[in-house]
């Protein structure tokens, strides 16, 4: 996360961002940047006297993107604002702002200083973690749209969203697990001193003390019964109703009779109570459930188009641009797209180079050039001058977001109850029930108090609070394993659906392939070295995607270019020692016969030297490393196949990567990715799909488990239920390895926490369970599980070097 | 011996005191962002301007 570039020669690195400079290289007060914008943040922060930025992390900045204001103009909207702010009373309003590009300590630092570059702002604070910035300003000397432009024009550009209506959820419900820890430890430290008295033993005199300490645990277990359990109640509830014995139906009869037998020995005088095994069972049950609630606060697993596409687009009518919400977009409306921004819906190509780069949603990100009149699909992004477009379908309706509409989210269980558990605590329970009434059956005829004391000794002794932590700590010890190696998990639950896996759909572009790096060859005459050096000097000076590949490939010497110049989606020249150099598409280079059009996963870029055409610079997507072996590893106990969106010109090369009988689609649209899941998952199959862009949606979403493969962690990822870092391709079978072990690991503690179980049953049997054994019993059990679980997993996880 | 009843009054009333504590601090935000303030804490000239 942090950035850290190596910065051997300060000649070549920006000043304030820390990239190499390519291109025009901007001196400014003997510092060098390598653009504008970076030079301009600077100047911002030095007339503020705020260069301290420098000097806590070097290099820290973001490069700015070009911001046109008036992008922005639709902030000043009062119901835009009220589903922005947090809070506003007309006169203090404060503004929570997601600023994807938080990466160091610097940013923290720069982002509460806002005050110092407006006047209007109070505070702002910042959460490193959920890269997040809340900002109080007065709503009259300042306003939102202010803010946004500020933190956009020193590289900060917030990522708004108006459906956040679910942001606060989180932190409250976080908010309350600790309050129930809280409350469960305090009365469980408390109830334990309180009964020491009575396991050692009282004389006759003290009969006033015993009747003090047992009222005062009485009223410890209130609140642990009637707040700490609440959960366990209503899951068990939940449950019932939904005719499954989930884990929490044991453990709430098992509370529900501590407690109440707890209650009638107190009060009736007859023995101490469990309360202090009651208040000890909640508090490592809440513990396992926080251990087991680790999320990546940074990470966005749940966005769909939305989240993507932006708040407002430019409409242009009688020559007049005005700024409206895309929800508001109409079938005919000309929009105005500029450099960098995101087409919102599929329309027509009116007036412009368009040159659209579908890397969000294909994967590739090597633009494509659209001509007049051609329909461009929503979700591209224009790379180059401004474009006027005409719109065809409303956003909702256009060729990628019709995805979402046909899909039903409820349809996907994601809840953190395991099956395994599920499954488990249905015999365990049947069990435990059978053996309870038998012994109230059988001591019932000869002795009464007995036969009620075995019975609710047994439901007692017999909560599984052992078997329900088991799950947390082992899942949780995995999940933070996988996070050590960029794996991120929606949730625990996705261990346990990783295991049960039969079917694994890649996507090609950017999934199985490098999104970023590719192959390059020169096709056509040999240069010479002379050459060599023009064309990448040449290249330096663009900023091109493929610019930049050629100059990384050619890594030649430096020499001086004249007339530089550069056409938008079509090439650049220049004159190096008398000979004009052209780079860049066929007409551009002035190739007139060409031997074969290009694949489609190809892109070329035609050289020509003082009007001779010398040849091209193929370029190619490079597949991952240790691609074949993954797919040999998994194709063993696997179905694989592979659908793509692109042509079959791969065919022949992906057949020798992936193992016989691997079926391979080409052509397929994205609802036809959907489908192909659908067909698999009918067939009785359960799947795994693993893709990247948002033409993968919505297979993601029909999958049993959806895998995002992103270069970036931080940025986008279509909605799935696990990330996996781009690099770490190649370990995906070790993972499900892994989560395997795990699931084991969790059926070996199954056994030893049944073994407590047996020993608790034996006494409880006899109706001889005291209040000490039970006291003893079910905290030394919670506390072997723990052990047992985390120990193993992490032993496990270093033999297998994941840790 | 009625001095422990005293006794376990005091202590229960200091032990409240600590639960209300803890409550306060999950209250006001304090577990909401555990990494933040460990690097806000080195800033040299942080001035409040109110």
């Amino acid at each position: 996360m942090e950035k850290t570039p190596a910065v051997t020669d300060t000649q070549s690195f920006c000043f304030h961002c820390g990239d190499t400079i390519r291109g025009e290289r901007i001196e400014h007060e003997g510092k060098n940047f390598c653009c504008s914008g970076c030079k301009t943040v600077y100047e911002i922060l030095q007339q503020n006297n705020l260069c301290t930025y420098y000097s806590i992390q070097q290099s820290p900045g973001n490069t700015p993107s070009s911001i046109e204001i008036s992008r922005f103009a639709f902030l000043d909207d009062p119901t835009v604002q009220q589903q922005l702010l947090d809070f506003s009373d007309g006169k203090i309003s404060r503004v929570t702002l997601s600023l994807p590009t938080v990466h160091c300590s610097s940013c923290i630092w720069l982002l509460e200083q806002l005050y110092k570059l407006d006047t209007g702002i109070i505070e702002s604070r910042v959460e490193y973690l959920k890269k997040k910035v809340s900002v109080k300003f007065h709503s009259e000397k300042t306003s939102l749209k202010n803010i946004v432009i500020l933190l956009s024009s020193i590289g900060y550009e917030p990522e708004l969203q108006l459906d956040a209506a679910e942001r606060k959820m989180d932190s409250d419900i976080t908010r309350s697990l600790y309050y129930k820890i809280g409350i469960a430890g305090f009365c469980f430290g408390n109830a334990m001193l309180f009964s020491f008295p009575e396991y050692l033993g009282y004389d006759a005199t003290e009969e006033f003390l015993r009747s003090i300490f047992s009222y005062l645990n009485l009223l410890l277990g209130i609140p642990v019964f009637f707040y700490c359990s609440q959960d366990y109640f209503t899951s068990a509830y939940g449950g019932l109703k939904r005719k499954i014995i989930n884990i929490d139906v044991p453990i709430a009869l098992g509370i529900t009779l501590l407690f109440s037998r707890s209650v009638y020995e107190i009060i009736s005088k007859t023995g101490p109570g469990f309360i202090d095994s009651l208040c000890g069972l909640l508090f490592f049950l809440l513990l396992g459930r926080l251990f087991q609630s680790k999320t990546y606060d940074r990470l966005n697993f749940d966005r769909n188009y939305t989240s993507y596409f932006p708040l407002s687009v430019t409409t242009k009518k009688n020559g007049v641009e005005t700024t409206v919400p895309i929800a508001s977009l109409k079938r005919g409306n000309r929009i105005v797209i500029r450099h960098g921004e995101i087409i919102p819906a599929d329309a027509m190509l009116l007036q412009g180079n368009a040159a659209i780069d579908y890397s969000f949603v294909t994967g590739e990100s090597t633009p494509v050039e659209k001509v007049l009149g051609e329909m461009i699909f929503a979700g591209g992004k224009q790379a180059g001058g401004v474009i006027e477009l005409e719109v065809m379908k409303e956003v909702s309706q256009s060729y990628l977001t019709q995805l979402w509409n046909n899909f039903n989210h409820s349809s996907r269980e994601n809840g953190q109850l395991s099956e395994l558990s599920n499954t488990v605590s249905k015999y365990f329970t049947v069990v435990v029930l059978f053996i309870s009434f038998g012994v109230l059956a059988y001591w019932l005829p000869k002795d009464v108090t007995t036969a009620i004391n075995a019975f609710t000794g047994i439901l007692i002794v017999a909560c599984p609070c052992a078997l329900a932590i088991s799950i947390p700590f082992t899942l949780g010890t995995t999940l933070r394993i996988f996070g050590k190696n960029d794996l991120y998990l929606k949730n625990t639950g996705v261990i346990e659906l990783m295991t049960r896996i039969d079917a694994v759909v890649f996507d090609k572009t950017g999934t199985i392939t490098h999104a970023k790096r590719s192959s390059i060859e020169f096709i056509g005459t040999e240069l010479t070295q002379q050459e060599q050096d023009a064309v990448y000097s040449l290249v330096s000076n663009s900023v091109h995607p493929l610019s930049m590949l050629i100059a990384e490939h050619l890594s030649a010497g430096h020499v001086t270019v004249d007339n530089f110049s550069e056409t938008v989606s079509k090439g650049i020249s220049g004159t190096i020692g008398g000979k004009e150099y052209r780079v860049g598409s066929k007409d551009f280079a002035g190739v007139i016969f060409s031997p074969g059009s290009g694949a489609m996963n190809e892109s070329r870029s035609y050289i020509s030297i003082s009007g001779e055409v010398r040849g091209y610079f193929s370029i190619k997507n490079l597949y991952r490393d240790g691609l074949s072996e993954v797919m040999q590893t998994l194709g063993r106990k696997k179905t694989l196949a592979v659908v793509s969106g692109d042509n079959e010109s791969e065919r022949p090369r992906l057949q020798s990567l992936f193992p016989l009988g691997t079926d391979l689609q080409f052509n397929q649209t994205p609802s036809e990715k959907l489908d192909y899941v659908r067909t698999l998952q009918s067939s009785g199959k359960r799947v795994m799909m693993v893709g990247d862009g948002l033409n993968d949606a919505g297979a993601l979403m029909q999958s049993n488990l959806g895998f995002a493969v992103s270069e970036n962690i931080a940025q986008f990822s279509p909605s799935s239920d696990a990330i996996l870092h781009g690099a770490q391709f190649d370990k995906l079978p070790e993972f499900i390895r892994f989560a395997i072990s795990s699931m084991r690991i969790v059926i070996a503690s199954f056994v030893l926490a049944f073994m407590y179980n047996v020993v608790g049953i034996y006494f409880a049997l006899q109706g001889t369970l005291t209040p000490v054994m039970a006291a003893v019993l079910m905290p030394t059990s919670s506390i072997t599980i723990v052990i047992f679980t985390t120990l193993t997993t992490r032993l496990l996880a270093k033999r297998r070097g994941l840790l | 011996m009625a001095v422990i009843a005293v006794l376990i009054g005091c202590s229960f009333i200091i032990a409240v005191g600590f639960l209300i504590a803890f409550i306060w601090s999950v209250r006001s935000g304090q577990y909401e962002d555990k990494y933040t303030p460990s690097v806000r804490i080195l800033f040299d000239d942080k001035k409040n301007n109110q």
